[in-house]
């Protein structure tokens, strides 16, 4: 117990504001939570200071007479208006950061050149500004990831998915069974995988692994099924996609000569 | 004023002959087992109400500490993931439907005929037929352990409980049972609306109804529309499993995400179902305690109004990360924000009762202000929740875990309990320990708080809701077991409070009728109240008819029946 307590102060890093550092969206979270956070611990500390202060301060002593006021309204208006104001303020706040959250950017210098434009459709994700991305099917299934890549290679890969950095990524998210939602928390928030439904997100990542795991409850071992995500410069993106292929592609050889053994086996056989 | 008044000369008021009524017999009030379970008396519904959920409300608790036992270090096994999502399942189906839903049908059968001097409800057997709807809805629901408990969570998002994918028939009791209470809640509210329309005292006019009263109306209201729709819902479902219906099923047409929308549509307003008698509660347990009148009973009694329209208005910010339209987004992020608006009046408005009153610190008055600040927090991370791109981030996370919980627990559960101390003496003629309800109160607080304010810190740093084990390399563990020691607290907190209840009903100090000094009509009968309730129901002249009596019987007999702060102060 005294070990977990000790581990406990490098774990405290993250436990104010969201995991962050991945990729922008998910950045422009955090900037939106501390803002809100700010505005939030003021009138925390105010109204919770009230009703503490006014707990302490007038506890019934000898000879104390309570005040009779039923009310006093300019008071009453007075705080119903602003409380209004401190929620208009948080709108405003919130729509001057959407867009840098909701919308994809563009491909950086460093990230994969494409060749021609990957053109997607999507009701409420704008493309990116020059319509290029790499996008990239995700698809929950129970109790995994499957991630399928552009490309007539039609190369997939299961719970990691390989990307190259400063690049962005789309993700249409879907799922087979039951719901999912996709989770890796320092590349942007979740996106619940729906069967019958496409959701969408982006991500534009510096290199590293992230690590996230399925957000909503998809079955008794909802727990195990975890995600990542390996950026890796363009080069070895590609490399990997080539790879990858080639493997896909061997496997696919490999059951097309086994096929005849089973076929004439029969059953039981 | 203190002049003493011979009774010849007793001024007008007591020579108005009343009406007499002779009786040729009295039937004594029948008691032993079969007067309950025939019984048609509010209070006695009320009470087995109240004992009924305080059982559930244990096994909920018990299901909810087995699950922190699990979480409490990574890679643990004590629970298999099937154990485990049965056991979350019953954990919020009992809490909801079968714990915070039933109590304040329990209180205001109580307490809604006396507050507004009536001498039942509108429709007494309609009123135990709830009651026993609700009980077998329970006994339902857990009939299941002796098979295969539900496990789809207590929303029972589609396609999980589903046939296909919940093969079991413990989704059939989960279904069944949301039939039964949530009928129980229906009919119960239709008789509450009754009652409260036609059967108040002579003079309580719509300007008088005492707050708790108010919130029991609103309640009732958001039931038969909330629970209305929810029953229709499980239909569906219903029909899905097994009538080969599709309404929900992706692979026939059907839509996955049309379930969450129905059911947030009762869900979201069955969270003020929850919450809006516990802010009844601390109108009438504050200004009692302060000596003070509630300050801004119109904006109270209104932003309770508000409230539960603007709470029919909300459900999809429980699925902001669903695939949805910006437009629509934005509509339930600023529908959200909107509510905050009436919530944030009302806390107000009690801290402005408290402000400059003389505050006596018995325990019902603890739990209401403990409640007051802990919801204010639970209310503030709403407002965090509610932007939907941060929402992004924190839903479906241990950070909505704690945040509902300060909401459920922190003002719905505390609200409970501050009605159970200030409502005991009058349902069972004893007081409760204020030294032993002290304790407790101290161990359900700082328990409460250690259990949930680290999940806010859990969920920013990634750990989904709902998963039944974590590695030790996800960070998580001393958030965990933090969580794991606070529940523990609470857990102890709860069975003092129990124990408190257990003895005082024998040994408590007897109440008398008005222990309080309070300000409603509860308090003009006996404790416990007559089968009939009142003698005589008196004219109401303000939203204080007991302080109004107090005041006359003092001009007449020159006896101080006034509040007295330091006799009060002694005896604390």
């Amino acid at each position: 117990m005294g070990a977990s307590l000790v581990l406990a102060g490098s774990a405290f890093a993250g436990a104010f504001v969201p995991e962050s550092g991945g990729s922008p969206n998910a950045d422009r979270i955090a900037t939106l939570y501390k803002l809100i956070a700010i505005l939030a611990l003021i009138v925390f500390a105010a109204v919770e200071g009230a009703l503490v202060w006014a707990f302490f301060k007038f506890k019934a002593k000898k000879g104390a007479v309570a005040a009779q006021i039923h009310g006093n309204t300019r008071l009453e208006i007075g705080w119903t208006v602003g409380a209004a104001a401190i929620l208009v303020f948080l709108v405003v706040v919130t729509f001057v950061e959407l867009p840098a959250i909701k919308d994809p950017p563009a491909t950086g210098r460093n990230g994969l050149q494409f060749a021609s434009q990957a053109i997607y459709a999507s009701t409420d994700q704008p493309t990116p500004p020059d319509g290029k991305a790499l996008k990239i099917v995700v698809d929950g299934q129970q109790y995994v990831w499957r991630y399928q890549y552009p490309g007539k290679e039609g190369v997939f890969s299961y719970t990691e998915m390989v990307v190259p950095s400063d690049t962005t990524v789309v993700l249409d998210i879907t799922a087979d069974d039951v719901n999912h939602s996709w989770w890796i928390p320092k590349l942007g928030g979740k996106m619940d995988a729906i069967p019958g439904y496409t959701n969408h997100t982006w991500f534009k990542a510096r290199p590293g692994t992230y690590r996230g795991q399925c957000a909503e409850l998809c079955g008794r071992n909802h727990a195990n099924m975890l995600a990542q995500v390996r950026v890796v410069s363009p080069d070895a993106y590609q490399r990997w996609y080539d790879g990858q292929a080639a493997r896909i592609k061997q496997a696919r050889t490999q059951q097309q000569q086994n096929r005849p053994k089973y076929d004439t086996a029969g059953v039981g056989g | 004023m203190s002049t003493v008044v011979e009774p010849d000369t007793v001024p007008a008021i007591r020579r108005i002959p009343r009406p007499e009524i002779i009786a040729h017999a009295v039937e004594p009030e029948s008691e032993g087992w079969v007067s309950w379970i025939t019984t048609t008396d509010h209070k006695k519904i009320g009470i087995m109400y109240l004992w009924t959920v305080a059982i559930f409300f244990m096994i909920g608790g018990v299901e909810a500490l087995l699950m922190r036992l699990q979480l409490g270090v990574p890679d643990n096994n004590l629970l298999s993931p099937e154990k485990y999502n049965e056991l979350m399942t019953l954990h919020g189906t009992t809490m909801i439907f079968l714990v915070v839903v039933p109590v304040w049908a329990g209180f205001a059968n109580y307490l809604v005929p006396l507050m507004i001097g009536a001498r039942d409800v509108a429709f007494p057997r309609l009123n135990a037929w709830s009651y026993w709807r609700f009980l077998f809805g329970g006994v339902a629901l857990y009939l299941s352990l002796f098979f295969t408990p539900p496990e789809a969570g207590w929303f029972s998002y589609v396609p999980l409980s589903s046939r296909a994918y919940s093969a079991s028939n413990g989704q059939e009791a989960w279904i069944y049972m949301v039939h039964l209470t949530g009928l129980s809640s229906i009919l119960g509210a239709i008789n509450f609306i009754a009652t409260i329309h036609n059967m108040r005292a002579r003079g309580m006019g719509w300007g008088r109804l005492p707050l708790f009263v108010w919130a029991m109306l609103i309640y009732a209201y958001l039931i038969v529309i909330a629970l209305s729709s929810l029953a229709a819902t499980v239909t569906m479902l219903l029909l899905d499993r097994n009538f080969g219906t599709h309404f929900f099923d992706p692979t026939a047409g059907g839509s996955a995400l049309l379930w969450q929308h129905l059911f947030w549509f009762c869900g979201h307003p069955e969270v003020y179902i929850l919450v809006l008698p516990a802010f009844g509660v601390f109108s009438e347990v504050l200004p009692v305690f302060a000596r003070k009148p509630i300050f801004g009973y119109k904006a109270i009694a209104a932003s309770t109004v508000g409230i539960a329209f603007l709470g029919l208005l909300v459900w999809a910010h429980h699925m902001f990360s669903v695939p949805t339209s910006t437009v629509v987004l934005a509509f339930f992020m600023l529908s959200s924000f909107v509510i905050a608006v009436p919530t944030g009046v009302k806390v107000l408005n009690w801290i402005a009762t408290l402000w400059r009153g003389t505050i006596e610190y018995r325990v019902a008055l603890l739990y209401s202000v403990a409640a007051i600040g802990t919801f204010l927090m639970g209310g503030i991370t709403g407002i965090f929740l509610a932007v939907f791109p941060v929402d992004w981030q924190l839903t479906d996370s241990y950070f909505v875990v704690a945040h509902f919980h300060y909401t459920a627990f922190g003002a719905a559960a505390f609200g409970m309990l501050s009605a159970l101390y200030y409502w005991f003496p009058k349902m069972s003629g004893r007081m409760l320990s204020e030294k032993v309800g002290k304790v407790g109160f101290g161990f359900v607080f700082v328990g409460f708080h250690v259990t949930f304010l680290i999940q806010h810190a859990a969920g920013l740093s990634g750990m989904p809701r709902r998963i039944y084990e974590y590695s030790s390399d996800s960070g998580w563990s001393a958030y965990n077991l933090i969580s794991t020691i606070g529940s523990f607290m609470l857990g102890i907190g709860v069975l003092i409070t129990v124990i408190n209840i257990v003895t005082s009903l024998r040994k408590g100090t007897v109440a008398g009728p008005d222990p309080w000094k309070a300000n409603t009509l509860e308090w003009y009968t006996t404790s416990p109240p007559p089968e009939h309730n009142f003698d005589v129901v008196p004219r109401v002249r303000s939203v204080e008819p007991m302080k109004d009596i107090r005041r006359q019987v003092e001009q007449e007999t020159g006896v101080a029946q006034r509040h007295a702060p330091s006799r009060a102060l002694s005896e604390a």
